[in-house]
């Protein structure tokens, strides 16, 4: 029996995690805690910082040096870790926060399920920007989409952010910890060529520069200015231009490697729902309770938020003529459901925002009033 | 070219697009000499320096010395040289800030790195004025003096860097001004080699903002003033306070010994194992 935050420490740990900065938060603090015990006894480092901010400077720092770290937050812990954010991904660092989403906006409340941050995920920081997210529904997957969320900031040089609830965090499930031969872990891709010919923000078939760790010889600078393929600040439209333009592509061009999503019962499903979080396990519920009945109903889960999952909603669009998304928040992935259906398909929404989750109920209450 | 410069070219990053961003007369080329003069003088590798800056003028010092640089956010240099220092302890970590930086946005990063006694050591350059972005009045502006944003006159009390740090536990502080360099020079090798958080001030001009908006004069008048007000520690002993009044103490002001951060945590990761194995 594991929580879902325990579920995370072990992920990041099996990951390769071995830096932990952060800020005690409610709901997210017993990944601090364990954290704590666990890092030094693997020869890892465990910091308190004075604040969020410093927390992902301190993880950013970390990182740089060539150890894989991580933070953990909620609300209004994320608020204040958009700055650095920002950072990792223009100096392409690689690094894992966890958000163990509270009600907001503010201090809202602290130990209630919300799943409010899903556009402050995407757009939080300032500037264009790409960004990978991930959820979890289960405890078992706060293990997987750990793992999966270190290996994909390792392998494109980025920050990855998961995004879970409080339910889904403090919620005990059985779980069995994976083979360790099993587990395919991703380390970055270092540079093969000599210092002097090391272009640290070099564009490559892949548009993932290799990254050399601070102290192994590859002085190089790294800012959070617009730079050039050196890392050198440039004011050039001809070196800004490709440059955000790479960072962008680093991402899209690999969808394939990024984007999750599970589909139950959607082949024949005349209403399909979109859903993610622990939502995702009411609306499960939801979907076997309309098939007893006889309703053609199905479930898209999704597990990768952003970039968000086009492909998975184009696909469920060929059979389904209505969409419903219910969602802890006044409307944030439905908004996305809606672009990418484009008036195919009726798209129906169901919110909740006084901190109770979203029931089986509810939502097969919902199921009724479409069909 | 004398010796001196020669040494300095040996740190530069010549494929840099020079000239460098400061303005003619700035202090901060000062500061930047001393530095690598310290670091020479201690033999240091390269390779094993890693210098770390905020945002201002200050922050792009990094960029044109051939180290390990780090250009990081404003305030949060002291963060990022955390994570740095205790993922890879053997680094040498250096952290030039400029008072906006190191006292006003990243006034609680650093106290918290003094208090904690990470082996950094933070060099501050202090000109009494956020220069990069136009002369606005910052939180070392003495009180009735004029920025871009007290115009009339600054009615707050300005902070005094060194005496901040000594109360938040900094086992080394030392003050210095750009006026007087060979001080300069000592100061920061001595901080470098000390164990635990060290922290220089670098008291230094802007004429182009400070001076301008004050009618303090060019550079060289600035750096005169600094010669006629700066007072040893060691004469500052002997002196009354109202003597003091309106000088700056110059110096060693703290040199003393605490449990230092990384040493404490490889303990905690003995008792860690030690729990773990039984």
């Amino acid at each position: 029996m594991l929580q879902g935050n325990e579920a995370v420490v072990e992920g990041a740990l099996r990951a390769g995690c071995r830096f932990f900065a952060g800020y005690p938060i409610t709901p997210a603090t017993e990944i601090s805690e364990i954290l704590s015990v666990k890092l030094p006894q693997v020869d890892g480092t465990f910091i308190q910082m004075e604040d969020e901010i410093a927390s992902l400077g301190a993880v950013i720092g970390a990182s740089l040096a060539g150890v894989k770290s991580m933070t953990a937050t909620s609300g209004p812990g994320f608020s204040l870790m958009q700055e650095n954010l920002g950072f990792a991904i223009i100096a392409e660092v690689p690094c894992v926060i966890v958000n163990v989403m509270r009600g907001g906006p503010s201090t809202g409340l602290p130990t209630s399920p919300s799943q409010g941050d899903v556009m402050q995920a995407r757009w939080g920081t300032h500037g264009d920007h790409p960004i990978i997210v991930l959820s979890a529904s289960t405890v078992c997957e706060c293990y997987d989409i750990t793992i999966k969320a270190f290996n994909l900031s390792e392998k494109f040089r980025t920050p990855v952010i998961v995004l879970i609830d409080e339910v889904v965090g403090h919620m005990r499930e059985k779980m069995a910890l994976s083979d360790e031969a099993e587990v395919e872990i991703f380390n970055r891709l270092k540079p093969t060529v000599p210092p002097e010919w090391y272009l640290p923000f070099e564009d490559t078939p892949s548009g993932i520069p290799a990254m050399a760790n601070f102290g192994e010889g590859y002085r190089y600078h790294v800012t959070g200015l617009t730079h050039d393929i050196r890392g050198f600040p440039t004011s050039r439209p001809d070196e800004i231009g490709p440059f955000i333009d790479r960072l962008h592509r680093k991402i899209s061009q690999h969808f394939s490697e990024i984007q999750m999503a599970e589909y139950y019962e959607t082949e024949d499903a005349e209403l399909t729902i979109v859903a993610y979080g622990c939502v995702a396990r009411s609306a499960r519920r939801a979907m076997i309770e309309a098939r007893e009945k006889g309703l053609k109903v199905g479930l898209l889960k999704l597990i990768t938020i952003w970039p968000f999952v086009r492909s998975a909603v184009e696909k469920v669009l060929k059979t389904s003529k209505n969409l419903l998304v219910p969602e802890m928040n006044m409307g944030q992935i439905s908004r996305e459901v809606k672009r990418v259906n484009r008036g195919v398909a009726k798209v129906f929404t169901l919110n909740k925002v006084d901190g109770t989750i979203i029931t089986p109920e509810e939502i097969g209450n919902r199921i009724k009033e479409i069909f | 070219m004398s010796e001196v410069t020669k040494l300095i070219h040996k740190y530069l990053r010549h494929d840099k697009k020079f000239p460098h961003v400061w303005c003619p007369g700035c202090g901060i080329g000062i500061m930047l000499g001393a530095l690598i003069r310290a670091i020479d003088r201690i033999g240091y590798e390269k390779d094993e320096v890693v210098l770390v800056s905020g945002i201002g003028c200050s922050g792009r010092l990094p960029v044109y010395v051939d180290f390990n640089t780090l250009h990081t956010t404003h305030g949060r240099a002291l963060t990022f040289a955390t994570g740095v220092k205790l993922a890879k302890p053997s680094l040498k970590v250096i952290v030039i800030m400029g008072d906006g930086d190191a006292v006003a946005i990243g006034g609680n990063h650093f106290i918290h790195a003094a208090r904690r006694n990470i082996d950094v050591t933070a060099i501050i350059v202090n000109n009494s004025i956020y220069g990069m972005t136009g002369g606005q009045y910052s939180p070392t502006t003495p009180y009735g003096m004029r920025s871009s944003t007290t115009i009339y006159s600054n009615i707050e009390q300005d902070f005094k860097i060194s005496e901040l740090a000594v109360t938040a536990g900094a086992v080394f502080v030392g003050r210095g001004t750009v006026y007087h360099a060979k001080l300069l020079d000592s100061l920061i090798e001595k901080a470098i080699l000390k164990e635990g958080f060290s922290v220089v001030e670098v008291i230094s001009h802007c004429h182009t903002q400070y001076g301008r908006q004050n009618r303090l004069g060019t550079a060289v008048e600035m750096m005169e003033w600094q010669r006629d007000n700066a007072v040893p520690v060691e004469k500052a002993a002997t002196m009354k306070p109202e003597e003091l009044q309106n000088k700056m103490v110059i110096g060693i002001l703290v040199n003393k010994e605490l449990p230092v951060y990384q040493n404490e945590y490889d303990k905690i990761r003995e008792r860690a194992k030690g729990i773990a194995g039984r």
